[in-house]
């Protein structure tokens, strides 16, 4: 890929981490603009996760309707991400992204 | 997006937006939060007694282990004096509670708390493993929910405990809630809400709740943690770096408490508040069942007062299953739900009638006496509220709930139970011979 890219981290647990070839850290690498030339959000990256990163076919355990299913929290930058403005955040390098599944038991 | 402040501290950047009030709040200040309205949760509704032994239902899940964490804090910070162990069930579950039970074990040593694991190998004579080789995947959920349901019991009898706590959730609870509306079962919503549940041998009982001598059929059951939402009990966890152990139990999952987890989960993405409203609204609701007096005493009458169970038997029925909420030795009324179509799937394939018809003159009666008792006290409402009905094995007629049943105590095994035979012991009495299911296998044992 020519596009310039932009480097982040991201995290699964709480037992999201098996949906993710049970490793809980991945530094990724994605296009810093989506298909439209807008920077890359929060939505560019759960689709971008969903389609390289996401080996398991259950991909509707991680995402429903263009978005993380319900129940899944998502943390940019240790914090909730309804306080960064959710889908739309515009990713910066280095951000780190952490989803965590409440879904699951014990 | 410019960072928003803590609402609290005014300095730190918030991280976290409760679900409840929409305050954004810091993590530090989050933890603390957190651990002061668990904390009055329990002061107010008076939960513990000084010095009590608890017993912790720890299955090294996220909701046990920050129960456990908080729980520990709390007896330190405010010198509450409890003699805190963690009670864990060993299912054996080859892949699944080996692992969890790791958890449990680093928990005991990281919270320096005493460990106790009973296993069904030792109180049954078959792990799940077996059971499921002998059942089959489908249905074995049943099995796990009744053997937990005294596992648990007779766990903290060994230990010399009367008062088992589990990590229940608000989640959970407005799970359970929203379940027993669906299947129109609000006779079992008290039970749902409660903090606090025993059973009558253990209100008579409660005096000796401290002492050595404790029969498995006089234990306290509580939920310190259910107006506690299920994201800030994650949030707990992540923020204060707590190690938790999380999957899915490898056999059957349950499909209905699992739409209804979707629903909750929907409708909290949309507004929140929800969650707490549908636990007050079962709260509220429990206080309008008829036959109320055998169930709601502790959300009737006042928190404090402690809520006598209905009966072991439903206990029983109600700790059932695990499914999504497995392995917090949870209140799986779900599993009842399961069972009745499993029982339905099995009848119909069997030619066998399927319990639809409940014995008409019986539960009228029921229903009148508690209709009017409820219209003399309330001025109201003629519609006919069901009490508790039968949920029995392919065998409605024998236990027609009237509005109080009698409990008595298993011919075999002696837990509390409504039938001559525990449910458990008619369950283990099919594996020992071999038999697939029970709702084939007429008994005629009527209690």
């Amino acid at each position: 890929m020519t596009s310039p890219t932009i480097e982040i981290k991201t995290e699964f647990t709480g037992g999201l981490e098996l949906l993710f070839s049970n490793q809980r850290k991945h530094k990724v690498s994605l296009p810093a603009t989506d298909l439209n030339g807008q920077p890359a959000n929060i939505t560019f990256l759960i689709q971008w996760l969903c389609e390289h990163l996401m080996k398991d076919p259950r991909k509707d355990m991680f995402v429903l309707e263009g978005s993380v299913r319900p129940g899944i929290l998502v943390l940019i930058n240790d914090a909730d991400w309804e306080l960064e403005g959710e889908e739309k955040y515009e990713l910066q390098a280095g951000d780190e992204i952490v989803f965590v599944s409440t879904l699951h038991g014990g | 997006m410019a960072p928003h402040v803590c609402e609290i501290c005014q300095t730190a950047r918030a991280q976290i937006l409760r679900p409840k009030n929409h305050a954004r709040i810091c993590a530090p200040c989050f933890i603390s939060t957190f651990e002061a309205e668990v904390a009055e949760t329990i002061m107010s509704t008076e939960l513990f007694q000084p010095g009590e032994k608890v017993a912790i239902g720890a299955s090294g899940g996220k909701d046990s282990t920050v129960l456990a964490s908080v729980l520990k804090t709390l007896n330190d910070r405010h010198d509450w004096k409890l003699d805190l162990v963690l009670l864990s069930i060993d299912e054996g579950i080859t892949g699944y509670r080996d692992h969890s039970l790791e958890a449990v074990k680093r928990h005991s040593a990281a919270y320096d708390l005493p460990l106790k694991i009973v296993s069904y190998q030792e109180l049954y004579g078959w792990s799940m493993d077996q059971v499921v080789a002998q059942i089959g995947k489908k249905g074995n959920c049943t099995y796990c929910g009744v053997f937990r349901r005294q596992a648990l019991d007779r766990g903290a009898a060994m230990l010399g405990v009367g008062h088992v706590v589990t990590g229940h959730n608000a989640d959970d609870v407005a799970e359970t809630v929203l379940m027993n509306l669906l299947r129109g079962d609000l006779p079992r919503l008290s039970r749902a809400t409660n903090i606090l549940t025993h059973t009558p041998s253990a209100a008579k009982a409660t005096a000796d709740s401290c002492s050595q001598e404790v029969s498995f059929t006089d234990v306290k059951r509580s939920k310190p943690l259910m107006y506690a939402y299920e994201k800030e009990i994650v949030l707990y966890a992540h923020h204060k770096k707590l190690d938790y152990f999380s999957t899915e139990c490898i056999y059957s999952p349950e499909a209905f408490r699992g739409s209804a987890r979707t629903l909750i989960k929907n409708l909290e993405r949309i507004r929140p508040e929800s969650i707490l409203d549908v636990v007050r609204s079962g709260i509220d609701m429990a206080k309008l069942v008829p036959g109320g007096d055998i169930n709601c005493q502790g959300s009737c009458s006042s928190n404090k007062k402690q809520t006598v169970a209905a009966n072991a038997d439903n206990e029983e029925e109600a700790e059932g299953g695990c499914g999504s909420s497995n392995g917090k030795e949870s209140g799986g009324e779900m599993a009842q739900m399961e069972l009745k179509l499993q029982q339905d799937e099995l009848a119909e394939t069997s030619g066998m009638e399927t319990e639809i018809k409940l014995p008409a003159k019986v539960t009228q009666a029921a229903n009148k006496s508690d209709l009017s008792q409820n219209t003399a006290s309330t001025g109201m409402s003629s519609i006919p509220i069901r009490t508790k009905q039968t949920k029995s094995l392919g065998k409605p007629e024998r236990n027609v709930a009237p509005p109080k049943q009698k409990l008595g105590q298993c011919e075999r095994c002696g837990y509390l139970s409504s039938q001559a035979i525990c449910k458990a012991c008619v369950l283990l009495e099919g594996l020992n011979k071999a038999r697939p299911r029970t709702g084939i296998e007429v008994g005629g044992n009527p209690g």
